[in-house]
């Protein structure tokens, strides 16, 4: 049981930290912002689970695949498709009531945190 | 017709003033930055405010130690990096003067100090201040980012200085003279990268000094100094190359501000740039140089990348331009 | 007057040669390391909801990224997300914490303007392309699945 745990937290750790490895090359040598970085990972998650791979990415890493932002995608693209199995509604609003959660939470956050504190300048 | 301009009268340097953020005043040039903030939102609601609030206290202090009130000044010359350069206007509404807002982007301060020396010059005014002043945390989110947004800064990027200086002009006293100013030309040699300013503005840099040196027969021994307003590590770097390939060498002499400003040492980063980085460094450190004798003739040469973030976001490249004044005792 | 060409092809080539380089080894590895320490926490986050909530499925990952938001947003407020950000790269921009950090920190900065057109107008500016395509691209994939499922 141990051991699983441990197991699954070198998962996760290993993937995590590959797709972060993977953006910190294309910032290297494409000079890319981090916005453009994030709509790019977001749609590959996006487009590799419309071809079923990123679930098994998720299978194998769990959080480790689901925190990085393509994990938004794989969750956006998931809720999409099932829903296309019921209906043609289902199948418009499948994958913004999937990811309805994460925007949620950044808007409410987002809006809170910044009532409450203030921008400071960067020292260094 | 010439770029260059010969005074004939010699405007005089009557006093500066400056005042630095808190990262300036830990800088190289601590001991010499009159006023230093330990704060940098000044006790201001944002850094907008903050930096108007910074040129309005150096034109103050500068009117103050020349012992003088706002009615003795004719006007005020002054400028700063922001939208509608509302900082300076900001500052200056506060003044009972005539007021020319202008804007060259990093190379305001030097032609702030050609209009100034010419208005002088001509005879048409007595005393003229010049100010310009720039703040890291208001320029990073005109021209870049949110600030608490984790982004990296690659290595080529510049810091923009939080600081502003001013001085006077006066047809009479004493005090180290403007001759000559020589107006720069906008060069584009298709830079696009906005973090890689130094590139941008050192072929105006070159071009306004070969202008200056070859046009009028001068040679970069002629001054005890020259000194670039903020092209930073990379952008002195090839500013002295493009000029070696004409067959100048300013090895010997040249001092970047935006280098001087910080300790490079530690940071990966190019150094200082911004309106406020030329105008800081001279009001502080060379004025003083000049006042003890120190130095006796130098050319001062602020470079400007004249881009704002709609150009660069719609693919124009960055043009920079670049005016040197000599100053002398 | 002649027409000038702002393009001077030496000259760019010359500039890439001489600038400095980003320390690639370094940070290719502060990218991994950070990126998967992050998602540690929300496998972490995972086990702790599991544990205690006893939540499944969907719901669970849902409860887990909305944690990672909080801690993101929180980390952004008191201000250290920018300086892990400075040290990690990509390893703090990709996860949904970097989701998080680039939807308070413009929200934060544009306070200055008022609650209404400056936090709310503002709060978008880096992350409202990532709402836009992945919304876009999920009603894109469900179209295509509905139609596929139509036909066989």
């Amino acid at each position: 049981m141990v051991l699983e745990i441990i197991l699954t937290f070198l998962k996760a750790f290993a993937v995590g930290g590959a797709i972060c490895l993977i953006a910190q090359l294309l910032i290297n040598y494409t000079k890319i912002t981090s916005g453009k970085i994030l709509v790019i990972f977001l749609l590959s998650g996006l487009v590799l689970q419309a071809f079923g791979v990123y679930q098994f990415i998720v299978d194998f890493a769990g959080a480790g695949a689901t925190v990085p932002i393509s994990g938004f995608g794989y969750l956006l693209a998931k809720g999409a498709m099932e829903g296309a199995k019921e209906s043609l509604f289902k199948a418009i609003t499948g994958g913004i009531t999937a990811a309805g959660m994460g925007i949620t939470a950044a808007i409410v956050f987002g809006y809170i945190f910044a009532v409450i504190f203030h921008s400071r300048s960067k020292k260094n | 017709m010439s770029r260059t301009i010969f005074f004939r009268n010699k405007p005089i340097i009557l006093e500066t003033a400056s005042i630095g953020g808190p990262k300036e005043s830990k800088g190289c040039l601590k001991d010499y930055i009159e006023r230093k903030l330990d704060d940098d939102l000044f006790d201001e609601k944002s850094f907008e405010k903050a930096e108007s609030k910074m040129m309005l206290a150096v034109i103050k202090k500068v009117i103050e130690k020349a012992k003088l009130d706002d009615v003795n000044i004719d006007s005020i010359i002054a400028g700063d990096l922001l939208n509608q350069i509302i900082s300076s206007t900001f500052a200056v509404r506060n003044f009972n003067t005539g007021y020319l807002g202008v804007y060259n982007a990093c190379a305001t301060f030097t032609e702030a100090l050609t209009i100034g020396a010419t208005l002088i010059d001509g005879g048409y005014m007595k005393r003229v201040v010049c100010s310009t002043g720039s703040h890291f945390s208001t320029a990073e989110r005109q021209y870049r980012y949110p600030l608490e947004l984790g982004s990296t800064r690659p290595p080529q990027a510049q810091w923009t200085v939080t600081g502003a200086g001013a001085l006077i002009l006066s047809n009479i006293g004493d005090g180290p003279k403007i001759t000559c100013a020589t107006i720069g030309k906008i060069i584009d040699y298709g830079v696009t990268d906005a973090n890689n300013m130094g590139a941008a503005m050192a072929p105006a840099a070159a071009d306004t000094l070969l202008y200056h040196f070859t046009e009028n027969g001068f040679s970069p021994n002629d001054y005890d100094l020259i000194i670039t307003g903020d092209l930073g590590t990379l952008g002195s770097r090839i500013m002295k190359d493009l000029l070696w390939e004409k067959g100048i060498d300013i090895e010997k002499n040249h001092v970047d501000c935006g280098e001087l400003v910080y300790n490079l040492a530690e940071h990966e980063y190019q150094g200082g740039s911004g309106a406020g980085c030329s105008s800081m460094v001279f009001c502080s450190y060379f004025y003083k140089l000049l006042k003890e004798k120190k130095l006796n003739k130098i050319l001062l040469i602020a470079t400007g990348a004249l881009l704002s973030s709609v150009s660069s976001q719609q693919g124009e490249s960055i043009p920079g331009i670049a005016h040197a004044v000599v100053i002398e005792n | 007057m002649k027409k000038r060409q702002f393009y001077n092809k030496n000259y760019l080539e010359y500039v890439k040669g001489i600038s400095p380089k980003t320390n690639e080894k370094r940070s290719l590895f502060r990218a991994f390391i950070v990126g998967g320490f992050i998602c540690c926490i929300g496998q972490a986050v995972r086990y702790a909801l599991e544990g205690i909530f006893q939540l499944k499925g969907d719901e669970l990952s849902a409860y887990v990224s909305l944690v990672m938001i909080f801690l993101g947003a929180f980390l952004t407020g008191l201000g250290v997300y920018d300086r892990i950000g400075k040290f990690a790269g990509g390893g703090s921009i990709v996860p949904i914490t970097g989701f998080a950090n680039s939807v308070v920190s413009p929200a934060m900065e544009f306070k200055t303007e008022g609650y209404i057109y400056g936090t709310a107008a503002k709060m978008f500016i880096v992350a409202g392309p990532i709402i836009v395509f992945g919304v876009a691209g999920s009603v894109l994939v469900g179209l295509v699945y509905y139609v596929g499922y139509m036909i066989f």
